[in-house]
């Protein structure tokens, strides 16, 4: 039997994983949308990754979990590594990647610029309070303009005129968007504008006071987009590099710190049938109320947190 | 008349020495604000503008809960941002609210001239004892001093004791012990032996120490339910905690003027509240070579936002990471936590590397 890590990434609008061998070679990946339900989501993850893989030869003997229900869905498999997913996306691209000096992420929710100076991360910033420029926004006005968000960049491309569209705010770009369609701008020209939009509102907000040196790596939801990589080369003046699996960064990331951990447990498939479910409660030990979530697995609860002190401790019987 | 019980906003552990003061040697009752909660914060924000600072929601808070604790008399302190028009418009918020009470305004008052504070006591104590307060303000501050200097030993050592939990008890007690004080030499003496008692405290330091220093506003760095008690928890994971920023170096022993000279290179005018200090620290830590910097503030606190592009250019100049944060009455606890373990997987990294 051969050793396999698995890597979970559980984010707003997405759930990304991937398995891979002892040479970070992955065998299996998988991509869908987190609908609200990150439990489901990675039950749906983890059924298409099960067919992907001679489970005969490997066996996954560790799991590292990142993005935003990292902690949740950590608890849930048993994860050996829970981690932040700039530290998780550094590590993945850095595997594919050695040289590079500047990792620009745009999801569904947040966006983040990670610098990277002799492969370790020397300084990052995550969008905070605002989702303008994010996965979330494009889809949105996608759906305004009446194309798919997937359709998004090769219309961009077409555009010989880029339309101005105000890139400070979301609410501000959607009216600014309204305005120039009425007033008879062409649909790419818009399309092409909102791309730049993003790219200036990322380098305003994010990548603000920061070198973008390169080699300049794109991922998140957002790399998929040719208009916006587009637009973030005119902005940088050097290449940008789209990994083919660029929206797996994060996944990879946490197997590899998975297998780096050598915390190792069998991971089983079976979890998939099992029932999982969470119940928040308000702590009513003092003013501060502070909200508990409870895991439970077929009815049983494997682990809580959420307590900001000892009172708040709910004990778990093993 | 009905007896007079001060309150002053919650801030830090100051509320011990300024209970000193106020029962000591203006010989009034001193209620205590219950410590800020949610709750706090939520009252605050209520009947808050939206856009006002943290620390004047914070403030509000307290002063309602300690209006409910039975305090009669709010006083509020002066500053050098917005802080100084503050006291004039929570009185106001609390009048229209329907809370009677006296509200004496330190604004009025100048640190350059301690004779106005004098004027401004008079108001909460017609008959006061101008020799009595002298006293009893020279152990006050003594007793601030002796705070700060016990919570610098608990930040830089926390992170590396033996057994999990020690220090903070001892402090804990002896803060508690504080209370009990009657003179300056009361204070010194509990002050020694408790010294002694956090020294004691087994520690196991690592061979190379991370350092980092907090940088920022006033209010949001001392306060440590406002900051998401940052502090503590950067600390516990191993790293040795500096922080200038307290009122014993702020207040009592301010080095306006060398700062002023240190950060010549980077800042040519006086910007402001807490910004000089703020650079300053940033830039003599960075010279040290500490692992990296946190600055935080309240969400739109301008001083601190005129700080921001300076310590950018230090950070690219000394190659010094720096981590901002900005709070206000709904920041995301799952966000912080997200920015501070990349910080700390960052600067360890760092170290590793070096």
């Amino acid at each position: 039997m051969k050793k396999a890590y698995l890597g979970i990434d559980i984010g707003s609008i997405s759930t990304k994983g991937v398995i891979i061998d002892e040479d970070n070679k992955i065998l299996a990946s998988e991509y869908l949308w987190t609908e609200g339900n990150p439990i489901d989501a990675v039950k749906r993850l983890l059924k298409a990754l099960e067919t992907q893989f001679k489970k005969k030869t490997y066996q996954i003997v560790s799991v590292g979990t990142t993005g935003s229900a990292r902690k949740l869905i950590g608890a849930m498999v048993g994860a050996s590594v829970v981690k932040n997913e700039i530290t998780a996306h550094a590590i993945g691209t850095t595997s594919l990647y050695p040289d590079v000096r500047t990792i620009l992420e745009i999801g569904g929710q947040d966006s983040k610029i990670i610098l990277i100076e002799d492969g370790i991360v020397v300084d990052y910033a995550m969008n905070t309070l605002c989702a303008a420029g994010t996965g979330s926004f494009l889809s949105s006005q996608a759906k305004r303009l009446g194309v798919e968000v997937e359709e998004f960049g090769k219309i961009a491309l077409q555009s010989k005129k880029p339309t101005n569209i105000a890139a400070r705010c979301t609410v501000f770009a959607e009216s600014d968007l309204v305005h120039k369609a009425q007033i008879g701008h062409k649909k790419e020209d818009i399309i092409a504008g909102l791309c730049k939009a993003v790219v200036t509102n990322y380098l305003n907000n994010v990548g603000k006071g920061k070198k973008i040196l390169p080699p300049i790596v794109f991922q998140g939801g957002v790399s998929k987009n040719i208009g916006v990589t587009k637009a973030f080369e005119e902005a940088t003046g050097h290449d940008v590099i789209v990994d083919p699996n660029s929206h797996l960064m994060g996944a990879l990331g946490v197997a590899i710190l998975a297998k780096k951990s050598k915390v190792e447990n069998d991971f089983s498939f079976d979890i998939t049938d099992m029932e999982f479910s969470t119940i928040g409660v308000e702590c009513q030990k003092c003013a501060n109320h502070c909200e508990i979530i409870c895991v439970y697995r077929d009815k049983k609860m494997i682990d809580s947190w959420g307590n900001r002190c000892e009172n708040g401790a709910i004990p778990i019987k093993k | 008349m009905e007896k007079c019980k001060v309150s002053f906003p919650r801030f830090g552990n100051y509320h011990i020495p300024l209970e000193f003061l106020f029962t000591k040697g203006l010989g009034v009752e001193y209620i205590t604000p219950p410590p800020s909660t949610k709750r706090t914060l939520e009252l605050g924000a209520k009947y808050s503008p939206d856009y006002v600072c943290s620390p004047f929601k914070f403030n509000l808070g307290n002063y309602i809960e300690a209006i409910e604790a039975g305090a009669n008399t709010l006083v509020q302190t002066g500053g050098t941002c917005r802080l100084g028009y503050y006291g004039e418009l929570q009185e106001q918020i609390l009048n229209d609210l329907g809370y009677h009470v006296k509200f004496v305004n330190m604004s009025k008052a100048s640190y350059s001239n301690p004779l106005t504070f004098y004027n401004e006591f008079k108001k909460i104590n017609p008959n006061l004892n101008l020799q009595k307060v002298t006293s009893a303000l020279i152990a006050t501050l003594k007793m601030v001093e002796c705070i700060d200097e016990i919570d610098d030993f608990v930040r830089q050592n926390v992170g590396f004791e033996v057994k999990d939990g020690e220090m903070e008890k001892i402090q804990d007690e002896y803060l508690e012990t504080l209370k009990t004080a009657e003179t300056k030499k009361d204070i010194e003496k509990i002050t020694k032996n408790y010294k002694k008692k956090l020294k004691d405290v087994k520690v196991k330091k690592p061979k190379k120490l991370m350092k980092v220093g907090i940088v920022g506003e006033y209010y949001t760095i001392m306060e440590p339910f406002s900051n998401h008690f940052i502090e503590k928890e950067l600390a516990k994971k191993g790293i040795v905690i500096y922080r200038w920023m307290n009122v014993t170096n702020s207040i009592l022993h301010n080095t306006g003027k060398e700062q002023k000279k240190t950060i010549k290179p980077y800042v040519k005018y006086y910007m402001g509240a807490t910004s000089m200090a703020t650079v300053c620290k940033t830039l003599e830590w960075a010279k040290e070579g500490f692992d990296g910097i946190v600055h935080v503030k309240s969400f739109g606190c301008t001083p601190e936002i005129d700080a921001m592009p300076v310590l950018q250019k230090i950070s690219n100049d000394y190659k010094i990471p720096i981590l901002y944060f900005s709070f206000d009455s709904q920041t995301s606890e799952t966000g912080i936590q997200t920015r501070l373990e990349a910080f700390y997987d960052m600067i360890m990294m760092r170290k590793e590397k070096k």
